[in-house]
């Protein structure tokens, strides 16, 4: 996979951080790539706003930062509005779409929305909402397989939640596929 | 060298902080005393070590204060023990008065510094490189220590095990010079089957007690250890002493006392010291650096390289000692050294010296707060090679 | 003028000092001042070692800096002279590594209450595994007479020229209040007392602490008029008042005042070890791994001269 920039996040209690780990894993422990994340730490993590970068690349990462994101999770208006002008201009916007109101698109990013909340809740944990977004990643962008991000859950997460977050994470990755077959057939983007 | 107990030993894959790694790393190493008091960016290490120790046999104990911690852990390795701290620039800057005891009474431990932005409270939850200085000779009196500078998540694993066996082998303080970037980025960290770790065990003596003087140095320069409460009844203390020991405070004594702690370990340097190697054979410039600048450094000497630059890269895994032969060696074939550094001129100031003015010396300093941008070392080496 | 060699008598013999076992004859005479309190804390110390029977090779010895520090380097067990004020927690890191051992902190009012206060009231409040037996004279003697924490009021430092004005700390007090298992003071002139208390606080666990009001004639008695090593000791006869059951408020010490002493508390406390054993025990189950002890490690790894002992869990665990 190519170096790959991602910024993740919304407010505490999202799950930002595990998402950045569950992602990380993905790549660099049920993957053949390297992943490095960083958060946010000090008083302004302490309080709503948090947020993960994910260095993604098939090579040794040696800067760890994120410099232009090339894909955004954004879980809250605050987050886009504070992380979204820094979006690279060909890059990736995944929202939750009750929570987010995103401005008009810009340059040749692509935009996706997605009720997380609602679907986590339908899954019977409001919690389960950050696999949720993992999962719109990746049915999305396809930056990461299901199976290796399934292995991730699942060594990231309480043994009696496991079930729970893979049907999450299938619930965000089949509504990402379905938007994108959508895209497909209306001619918006090619294979 | 024995092999590590698997009790402590987390064998797998993992994705870890190197906070977490280097807490990781101590409990493979054997340490089973822990003595810390919290401060961010290095609290995780504390964490983990209070998570992980009642599980595989070790001592953690929160004390009331850094001065209080590293006492402790001084305590803890002469009960036995292989003990740690951990701290950042301030609890630092207090610690440096018992580091000073532990190099005097030659007590083998691990001080992991995971700096922060400095002078006093500074940048807590930001990086820096700037208490390099400080490790080297923030206590008081001459003394010789070893500082290691990680710069991965692995490398807060394997460095921190690799400090344990430098401190029993030299019998003296070893820091581990993290920093916040480190300290708080996740990677992968793989921990190795315990039977591939290897470790050095502490090296007691097999004199009988009436034989025994407790500050004779073997051939490396090293004294053995006795343990307590097996009839030695030895005598240890901060005060200038004699191989029995004993105080003795006349300059004949401090010549040969402090003069033997520093040789103990400028003699062994070339078994001491560490590096990384790039592109050296051929390189007119020679970016050297360590900790996370050491890695920020390789994408900017790899574009200088793809640009016909001829540019190598010195990473120094020990930053103390430091390298003084190696950097003399390369000075007299090189036109110039780059040293990245996360303060505003610390180690490069020991290039600098030991370069001795035959190869040009060039800092790229950043006052801390983040990280460097591979970009201004890119350009830097660029200035250079004009 | 005619000088006659004086030649030393090769063979008269010097009869052995009653207290050798527990001194470092080699290191004698001692730095102390003619009529200091210290060296009679010590011989103290040395009877109540015989009495309880324990073997110098059970024990640690360790001191801070200051005129009592210097106690360590004078006792024959394995013995540590640390940094000034770091002799408690540099104990904790002895006693958790080692609870198979008894542990002594000898020192000065100044290191261990002053520079060492934060570390003194904590070992306390954790009742962790140790003796402090504390030479109170009410100065920084090593240095000269500086203001000490426990200078009473009026007495003349060098850094109080005018008398000092500062209320000092009652030791006993603060231990009391911190929670230390067993609480003593006496003056040098107790010597059969603190030989008890000492006696008995070697056999307790927990944190134990005694304070010796001790003179130092040279400096704190010169400076304030107070007459020679004996007036003091006279002083104490006069005005020591026995009360063990006396209230906290009695215990503070004017210049020249009446020295109520006693032992205050005696009481059964779970020490630090034992309730982090007993803690994790509860909560972790079969997960949990007792501690291992520095003697376990030492007799794993290391063929010395004297014979392996048993390497059982240590009696701190199993208590």
């Amino acid at each position: 996979m190519s170096h790959t920039d991602i910024v993740i996040s919304g407010f505490g209690g999202q799950g930002v951080i595990l998402t950045g780990i569950v992602l990380g894993k993905t790549i660099s422990i049920y993957s053949d790539g390297y992943a490095t994340m960083t958060q946010n730490f000090g008083p302004e993590a302490r309080g709503g706003a948090c947020t993960a970068q994910v260095v993604i690349d098939n090579d040794k990462i040696r800067y760890p930062y994120v410099q232009v994101p090339d894909i955004m999770i954004i879980m809250s208006q605050e987050a886009y509005e504070k992380h979204e002008p820094s979006l690279s201009p060909d890059g990736m916007l995944l929202f939750e779409e009750e929570l987010v109101e995103p401005g008009p698109a810009r340059d040749k990013i692509r935009m996706y929305g997605i009720p997380a909340t609602r679907f986590a809740e339908e899954l019977g944990n409001p919690m389960v909402l950050n696999m949720i977004m993992l999962g719109f990643l990746s049915g999305t962008s396809g930056l990461i397989e299901p199976i290796p991000a399934r292995n991730a859950i699942a060594a990231s997460v309480p043994g009696h939640f496991i079930e729970l977050n893979h049907l999450a994470f299938n619930k965000g990755y089949q509504y990402g596929k379905g938007l994108v077959a959508g895209e497909m057939l209306a001619g918006k983007i090619s294979g | 060298m024995v092999q590590a107990d698997p009790v402590g030993v987390l064998t797998g894959t993992h994705y870890l902080d190197g906070d977490h790694a280097a807490a990781e790393g101590a409990c493979s190493a054997g340490c089973r005393f822990f003595a810390g008091y919290p401060i961010t960016p290095s609290t995780e290490v504390a964490e983990r070590v209070a998570l992980r120790f009642p599980l595989i046999g070790g001592t953690f104990i929160q004390m009331e204060d850094e001065l209080a911690s590293i006492a402790a852990v001084l305590g803890g390795s002469w009960g036995g023990l292989k003990s740690m701290t951990v701290t950042s620039g301030p609890g630092f800057s207090l610690m440096m008065e018992n580091i000073g005891l532990g190099v005097m009474m030659e007590v083998p431990c691990v001080v992991i510094n995971v700096q922060r932005g400095g002078p006093s409270t500074g940048l807590p939850t930001l990086p820096a490189q700037a208490d390099m200085m400080q490790a080297r000779w923030g206590s008081h009196g001459d003394y010789e220590l070893i500082a290691l500078s990680p710069n991965s998540p692995q490398e807060c694993f394997d460095l921190t095990i690799e400090s344990f066996n430098l401190s029993e082998q030299w019998r003296v303080p070893v820091l581990v010079m993290m920093d916040e970037c480190i300290g708080h980025m996740t990677e992968r960290v793989v921990i190795p089957e315990a039977g591939e770790i290897e470790l050095v065990e502490r090296r007691y003596t097999n004199l009988n007690p009436d034989d025994y003087l407790p500050y004779k140095p073997c051939e490396d320069l090293v004294p053995e250890m006795a343990p307590i409460g097996y009839g030695y009844r030895f005598h240890t203390t901060g005060l200038t002493h004699d191989e029995r020991g004993y105080p003795s405070m006349n300059a004949e004594t401090q010549q040969r006392c402090v003069g033997r702690l520093l040789d103990k370990i400028n003699l062994n340097r070339d078994e001491i010291i560490h590096v990384d190697k790039h592109y050296l054979d051929d390189a007119d410039i020679v970016v050297v650096s360590y900790g996370i600048s050491s890695r920020v450094a390789i994408p900017a000497v790899e574009k200088a390289r793809r640009e016909g630059i001829k540019v190598g890269e010195l990473r120094l895994v020990t930053v103390w000692p430091f390298p003084e032969k190696l950097i003399r060696e390369l000075a007299g074939n090189v036109k110039a050294f780059i040293m990245p550094e996360i303060n505003h001129g610390q180690v490069v100031l020991e290039l600098e010296r030991c370069a001795g003015g035959r190869a040009e010396t060039r800092l790229v300093k950043h006052a801390g707060g983040w990280v460097h941008d591979p970009e201004t070392i890119y350009e830097a080496i660029r200035e250079a090679a004009k | 003028m005619t000088v006659t060699e004086v030649k030393p008598d090769t063979t008269r013999k010097i009869p052995e000092h009653p207290k050798s076992l527990l001194l470092r004859m080699d290191r004698m005479p001692h730095i102390w001042c003619s009529r200091c309190g210290i060296g009679i804390t010590v011989g103290c110390f040395a009877s109540a070692m015989e009495k309880t029977g324990l073997s110098p090779d059970d024990i640690t010895v360790t001191s801070g800096i200051g005129c009592t520090g210097r106690v360590a380097g004078y006792v024959k067990a394995d013995s540590f002279h640390t940094t000034h004020g770091r002799a408690i927690p540099f104990t904790v890191g002895l006693a958790l590594t080692r609870p198979d051992l008894k542990h002594v902190v000898f020192s000065g009012d100044g290191d261990l209450i002053s520079i060492g206060g934060n570390h003194f009231i904590h070992a306390a409040r954790r009742n962790q595994n140790m003796l402090v037996i504390c030479v109170n004279n009410f100065t920084y003697a090593m240095t000269g007479g500086q203001l000490a924490p426990t200078t009473p009021v009026t007495a003349r430092a060098t850094t109080a020229p005018y008398g000092s004005f500062e209320r000092p700390f009652s030791l006993p007090t603060l231990a009391i209040s911190a929670g230390a298992s067993y609480v003593a003071r006496w003056t040098s002139l107790h010597i059969r007392r603190i030989t008890d208390s000492m006696t008995e606080a070697l056999q307790r666990r927990g944190f134990r602490f005694i304070e010796i009001i001790a003179p130092c004639s040279t400096i704190y008695a010169r400076r304030n008029k107070l007459g020679t090593g004996l007036d003091l000791m006279k002083y104490y006869y006069e005005n020591s008042v026995i009360d063990h059951n006396a209230s906290v408020d009695d215990l503070d010490i004017g210049f020249q005042s009446k020295i109520v002493v006693g032992k205050f508390v005696d009481k059964d406390r779970p020490s630090y070890g034992k309730s982090m054993h007993e803690h994790f025990r509860k909560v972790l189950g079969n997960k949990y791994q007792p501690p291992v002890s520095g003697k376990m490690e030492i007799d794993k790894s290391w063929s010395g001269c004297t014979e392996s002992q048993d390497t059982t869990v240590t009696d701190e665990v199993q208590s």
